[in-house]
């Protein structure tokens, strides 16, 4: 490999990150919101499908790209509700529930998605940030999609407001201590219930990236396990909305691995690449577990962690 | 007995475990029959009869002999799959990695069969070489996610599914590339395992011998969980694993125990996918039996003898996809969304248990 060879792949994996990064960020955000409440969200899977269905349904029959996000992240939010609902009986356990949502929602977005896999629909327009540089490698790395800086834009926003708002202080005491936020007099079930139902409607939109941008259709094999690696990514961002930014790139970074190497001509082992983020994560998780930092940030009553 | 302690209970007639065998009963058929209902809200909202949908059901999956041998092939690698989840639950594992187990499996026995089949080595011997490979395979790549919970922490929820994905890629790995045929052209395959490698059917019907494997199965691992000092250990450390260490159980070693018993169920249902079904191993592995596995041994209640009867009902609506698809116009992912509804409800209904009054055991205290 020369050194234009490494050049091409680091620029082609900077792409592929800030491509790729969208649908996880917007999902482990979600997950960060709703964990931070104390209870775990396995079914974001499920929202994603259905967001990315939704979306490509609605902007197909409306012309609106844009509307078709508003929609996704509709559609996200009632999963999210009804996770959250669900999630606040006795006996019920949430891991269990989110498996079911998984499914739920994936068959939900297969049935209704059948007669969208053959038309095109409008999708979201990027931003060319590298323009300027007149190199059209750099220009075609730097294409940013706007939903890659609103979600930059929501982690600054809740990792601000989860520290200086009243809100986002029941939100932290809800997720360490449900006792102390019950003697508070905090409703644990209503933060916990809107926390997931908000964290659903981020995966939806997350989802919606996925068919209306990058790879920019709908199709049954679109989302290939994001919305459960988010899982993984929120505990390595230990519950940090920035750091999920940057996990969220890592995982995009990783994901483009496979395509990057392939773009100068090194196609051998291409799945093994493709299953790059999913070593990854399995590492980070294995090197996070048990990690003492991880313990000290994460709430308190989380099941995944007691 | 004295009489405080027998009244309450002679007043119902039954004991506190028949009750609660009720109650597990009850509980799951309810919620199948709610999720009935709301799918029927479903299709009526669609404008769909309910009524031609069940019947086309019953029809697809059990009307003939033909459709019944369907049902019961479909249901086999269910058994199987509902069995390497329902033991790591028994536990306290959540393990939702058999998909993953079941393709390297199969995998697996279509890779050793390679050598097998090309120097001559007779069905006799080279059936069961493969069969012991997919488990082993199975066994070692579950088991891998129990040793990382147990002894690293590591969420084994995640970390199973993480590891379905990785199994998945190395499948395509292969297929696509060392070890594929030159002449699967259009789906990227092993080489056939050949006629004279084709597990057949079981004598007098058209289903393959995975039925049978897959009732065996659930008979030993029954027995196995509930008669056995192993599975008395591993159902202690499943209620309380620090209780269970202080007891001296050797619990990593149970943990990882179970999960390989898990991995080689899903693993020996990779098996009989190449080795009955498609002759090789290729993308059509992946069907999606190790996560409908999952449902069906919550619908069993981690039972293993129960989850042959949930699974002939899976294989059953399985079977009458196409028939479905067809008569009524919709989609093959109708089925999928019957199954979420089922999942969603039956997970709702768990909240029912120990609250439904004339089920509960009336304790000695209780007034009559």
């Amino acid at each position: 490999m020369t050194g234009a060879d490494l050049y091409i792949v680091l620029l082609a994996m900077i792409g592929g990150a800030i491509r790729v990064s969208t649908p996880f960020m917007f999902v482990a955000l979600g997950e960060c919101l709703t964990e931070k409440s104390g209870r775990i969200n396995l079914g974001h899977e499920g929202n994603l499908v259905l967001g990315a269905m939704v979306a490509y349904a609605v902007s197909f029959m409306t012309g609106s790209p844009w509307l078709g996000v508003l929609a996704a992240g509709g559609a996200g939010l009632v999963l999210g509700a009804m996770h959250g609902w669900i999630c606040a009986l006795p006996r019920v356990n949430d891991i269990a529930v989110g498996i079911a949502f998984m499914s739920f929602g994936t068959g939900l977005a297969f049935f209704f998605g059948k007669s969208f896999i053959q038309p095109s629909a409008p999708g979201l327009e990027a931003i060319g940030l590298g323009d300027w540089t007149g190199n059209s490698a750099i220009a075609q790395a730097l294409q940013v999609n706007p939903l890659f800086l609103v979600g930059i834009a929501l982690a600054v926003f809740l990792s601000w407001a989860l520290a200086n708002t009243r809100w986002g202080l029941i939100l932290r005491m809800t997720g360490d201590s449900a006792a102390s936020a019950r003697a508070m007099g905090v409703n644990i079930d209503l933060v916990r219930l809107l926390a997931t139902a908000v964290g659903g409607l981020l995966a939806g939109i997350g989802g919606a990236f996925l068919s209306l941008y990058y790879p920019g259709s709908w199709n049954e094999g679109l989302s290939s396990g994001q919305g459960l690696m988010a899982v993984a990514l929120v505990i390595f961002a230990r519950w940090d909305p920035i750091r999920c930014v940057w996990a969220a790139l890592l995982f995009g970074a990783a994901g483009a691995l496979g395509p990057s190497l392939q773009s100068i001509g090194i196609s051998q082992g291409y799945y093994f690449f493709n299953a790059a983020p999913y070593i990854l994560t399995l590492f980070i998780m294995i090197a996070s577990a048990r990690s003492k930092s991880a313990a000290s940030d994460a709430p308190g009553e989380l099941s995944i962690v007691k | 007995m004295t009489m405080t302690s027998t009244s309450p209970l002679a007043a119902s007639g039954l004991s506190a475990a028949t009750l609660r065998r009720i109650e597990a009963l009850a509980i799951p058929v309810g919620a199948l029959i709610a999720s009935a209902l709301v799918f029927s809200v479903f299709l009526l909202a669609l404008g769909k009869s309910p009524l031609e949908f069940y019947g086309l059901i019953w029809t697809g999956g059990f009307g003939s002999s033909f459709s019944v041998q369907n049902t019961l092939q479909r249901a086999a690698p269910l058994i199987l799959t509902g069995l390497a989840f329902a033991i790591p639950a028994r536990i306290g594992l959540t393990l939702i990695g058999a998909e993953g187990a079941l393709v390297l499996g199969g995998f697996s026995a279509a890779a050793v069969a390679i050598p097998l089949v090309t120097g001559g080595v007779t069905a006799v011997i080279g059936l069961p070489l493969m069969a012991v490979a997919a488990m082993l395979t199975g066994a070692v790549w579950i088991g891998l996610v129990g040793w990382l919970r147990h002894y690293r922490g590591v969420n084994e929820t995640i970390a199973s599914l993480l590891m379905s994905y990785i199994a998945i890629a190395t499948m395509n790995f292969f297929v696509e590339g060392p070890l594929r045929d030159p002449a699967s052209a259009n789906k990227p395959s092993t080489m056939p395992i050949g006629e004279l490698y084709r597990v057949g059917p079981i004598p007098g019907t058209t289903v393959h011998w995975g039925l049978a494997a897959g009732l065996v199965l659930a008979v030993v691992l029954h027995i196995l969980m509930t008669r056995t000092t192993f599975g008395f250990a591993a159902r202690m450390t499943g209620g309380n694993v620090r209780a269970a260490q202080a007891q001296g159980l050797p619990v990593g070693m149970l943990v990882v125990g179970c999960c390989a018993i898990a991995g080689a169920c899903a693993g020996l249902a990779g098996f009989f996918e190449v080795a009955a079904v498609h002759g090789q191993a290729n993308a059509s592995l992946v069907a999606g039996y190790g996560f409908t596995g999952i449902l069906v041994a919550f619908l069993a209640r981690q039972n293993a003898l129960a989850i042959v009867p949930v699974a002939i009902l899976f294989g059953a609506l399985a079977a009458s996809g196409g028939l479905i698809q067809r008569r009524m116009e919709m989609p093959d992912a109708t089925i999928l969304v019957l199954q979420g509804i089922i999942f969603v409800v039956l997970l709702t209904s768990e909240t029912l248990y120990g609250r439904i009054a004339f089920l509960q055991p009336r304790r000695s205290g209780d007034r009559t």
